[in-house]
């Protein structure tokens, strides 16, 4: 039974890792109907740049700041610079274009910190609570994660529900034609749409990096997970990609625990398989209309 | 002689689609034979390296560009035709019938896979053959005993006919082997595309609802497209196994699935030319980045992640420049040049 709740405690923290990835996925996907595979090199780069921050000034808010800051910053750049060009180009085109920026990252990180992972800092202790004298696999770090996600997809929501650039946005996602002649200014929303998808990402990878460790290389499973969520989900749902990557968290932390961790992998294409086979637009589809 | 031209650049020259593939894998197989007699034994390696890539290429390119289907997957059934080609050898089998068994392995696991995908649209077809990419070389690590784990497994290299002489190189034998595979597939997509089949794809993918109501059955039709890409992906797996002879769960990450993506379309997506082009991108590119890297003097750490740097400028260049790929790239060039001919 403790085998029980371990289980799901750690499922639950990495669901919620999983859910700022999908959401980060799920808002690029939203505004520009790309899929951005360079994520993962994306929310790795902002970490390291969290992680020299904190080296430097000694200081894990400072740090986390500069996560923000900088996935802000590189994802409207990413979004100005390189997917601009290729917005009206071939779905594919544009797919690619992540694939090199992933590629470039991560060798660019390569070249500046080296592959030996480093260790990152916990915001706090990772050493689990006691609980009627049992020891849980739940530490204060795990509350801190869960809080912080459940933090920024609220504040997405009420973004995107009640404030006016929150319309706009939903505008240039919905019918961008329709969006411009009312008024609203689409690139700069498709600017802004990526740029809070790289601080959502960021903030998945100041958090998960503890645990994973700091290389080029070591999110990129987050990445894949964070992806699968988002499409189980629904793409086009954010509440979904939060309930989607809640499931597989759940749904991987049973699976290495009771079965092995060999399955794993296995075990997300099983049950993206199932779910697929019955919704084969995720549990959320938000229309039924599928463009021909 | 103009009229002659013209009905050779339409296509109608009064002869079948079997009469003009056979002439191009006559004409393609006599190019390779004289490239592989004129190659060192390093290039022939390359040659049988471009060779396999070419077979998954070609129907990873005839899926997502005549029916409109994404993989992500493909590496896996690449994965499945080299093991196959591992155990099958293993237990005393000869080369090509276990290549031959490799890729009906493919097309026997794409038919479910295919109707799976039937379903799917875009970014979900996407998410699940990406999850296909990732789930199956597990497989390896959780039957250490038949698939090897880690270290994977391992045959002897294919022996080199004794009537082709002595002097005949293993280089030269494998080029010839995964050059052979290359050409079946060419020969087979060729007849593909320009058949009745390849059009309804084409219709399908175009207008789904419209297609329907011209009877088409669009669901088994993708299904059918999804299994002849995956056997020729096992076909490619096969050849990889016949020329490195080595098989790890490593070698066909998701890194491979993603490549086969980008070489696709980069090279120019749907076209048989485009795979060819981009399977001499995912051989040299690489090659020759590494080969510059090495040629500066710079720090480990700069030196050894310099080729993936340049690897990756590279297709956000291309992509910037030709958004349909290299031979989208070079047609658009062609026809530029020859209509200010004309006018002039």
């Amino acid at each position: 039974m403790t085998n029980f709740i371990d289980l799901t405690l750690s499922g639950v923290t990495s669901g919620a890792v999983y859910a700022a990835v999908a959401l980060a996925l799920v808002l690029i996907w939203r505004a520009t109907r790309i899929i951005n595979f360079a994520q993962g090199a994306m929310l790795m780069l902002t970490t390291y740049i969290a992680s020299a921050v904190i080296t430097s000034t000694g200081s894990y808010v400072i740090g986390f700041g500069a996560a923000l800051a900088s996935g802000l910053l590189l994802g409207a750049l990413v979004e100005r610079v390189l997917i601009r060009p290729v917005e009206n180009a071939p779905e594919l085109t544009a797919v690619i274009v992540a694939l090199g920026l992933y590629t470039v990252l991560i060798s660019l990180a390569g070249m500046v910190w080296g592959a030996t992972p480093r260790a990152f800092p916990p915001a706090f202790s990772i050493r689990g609570y006691d609980i009627g004298g049992t020891h849980v696999l739940f530490a204060p770090n795990d509350t801190f994660i869960v809080l912080v996600v459940v933090a920024i997809a609220g504040i997405l929501a009420l973004l995107f529900r009640f404030t006016s650039l929150g319309l706009q946005l939903r505008a240039a996602a919905f019918n961008s034609e329709v969006a411009q002649l009312l008024g609203v200014r689409v690139g700069r929303m498709f600017t802004v749409g990526w740029a809070l998808a790289a601080l959502t990402g960021a903030v998945a990878g100041v958090l998960v990096a503890p645990s994973v460790f700091l290389a080029p290389n070591n999110f990129d499973p987050i990445m894949i997970s964070g992806f699968v969520a988002a499409v189980l989900g629904g793409l086009d749902s954010p509440p979904g990609a939060v309930v989607g990557a809640m499931l597989l968290g759940l749904a991987l932390s049973y699976v290495g625990g009771y079965a092995g961790t060999a399955l794993v992998p296995i075990a997300a294409l099983v049950v993206l398989v199932v779910v697929l086979m019955v919704r084969p637009t995720g549990l959320f589809p938000t229309t039924s209309e599928r463009r021909v | 002689m103009s009229s002659l031209a013209a009905a050779v650049r339409t296509g109608h020259v009064g002869t079948s689609t079997l009469a003009r593939s056979l002439g191009l894998v006559f004409g393609v197989a006599l190019l390779l034979l004289l490239l592989s007699n004129w190659l060192g034994s390093y290039h022939e390696l390359q040659l049988a390296d471009g060779a396999y890539y070419f077979a998954a290429l070609a129907g990873l390119s005839v899926l997502i560009g005549l029916s409109g289907q994404i993989s992500l997957g493909h590496g896996a059934f690449m994965a499945v035709g080299a093991y196959a080609v591992m155990v099958l050898v293993g237990h005393g089998w000869a080369l090509l019938p276990a290549i031959c068994a490799a890729a009906a392995v493919c097309v026997v696991i794409g038919v479910p896979v295919g109707a799976a995908a039937s379903r799917l649209r875009g970014p979900y077809l996407a998410g699940a053959t990406l999850a296909f990419a990732v789930g199956l070389p597990a497989l390896a690590d959780r039957f250490p005993a038949t698939l090897g784990g880690e270290n994977g497994l391992t045959i002897n290299p294919p022996a080199v006919p004794a009537w082709l002489g002595a002097n005949f190189s293993l280089e030269e034998w494998q080029a010839w082997i995964a050059c052979a595979g290359a050409l079946v597939v060419l020969f087979v997509l060729y007849n593909l595309v320009h058949s009745g089949i390849g059009r309804s794809l084409r219709a399908g993918r175009d207008d789904e609802i419209a297609a329907s109501l011209c009877g088409l059955n669009v669901a088994r039709q993708q299904t059918a497209a999804f299994t002849i890409s995956a056997g020729c992906a096992g076909l490619g797996g096969g050849l990889y196994a016949a020329v490195l002879n080595l098989a790890t769960p490593s070698a066909f990450s998701v890194t491979l699935s993603l490549s086969l993506l980008t070489g696709v379309v980069v090279g120019g997506l749907g076209s048989l030319a485009g795979a060819a082009w981009g399977a001499a991108l995912l051989v040299l590119l690489p090659t020759w980045t590494t080969s510059l890297a090495g040629s500066l003097s710079l720090n480990t750490n700069v030196q050894g992640n310099l080729p993936f740097a340049i690897y990756g400028v590279v297709l956000i260049a291309v992509m910037l420049a030709w958004p349909t790929g290299i031979h989208g790239g070079l047609r658009a060039a062609a026809r530029f040049v020859s209509t200010r001919r004309r006018r002039r």
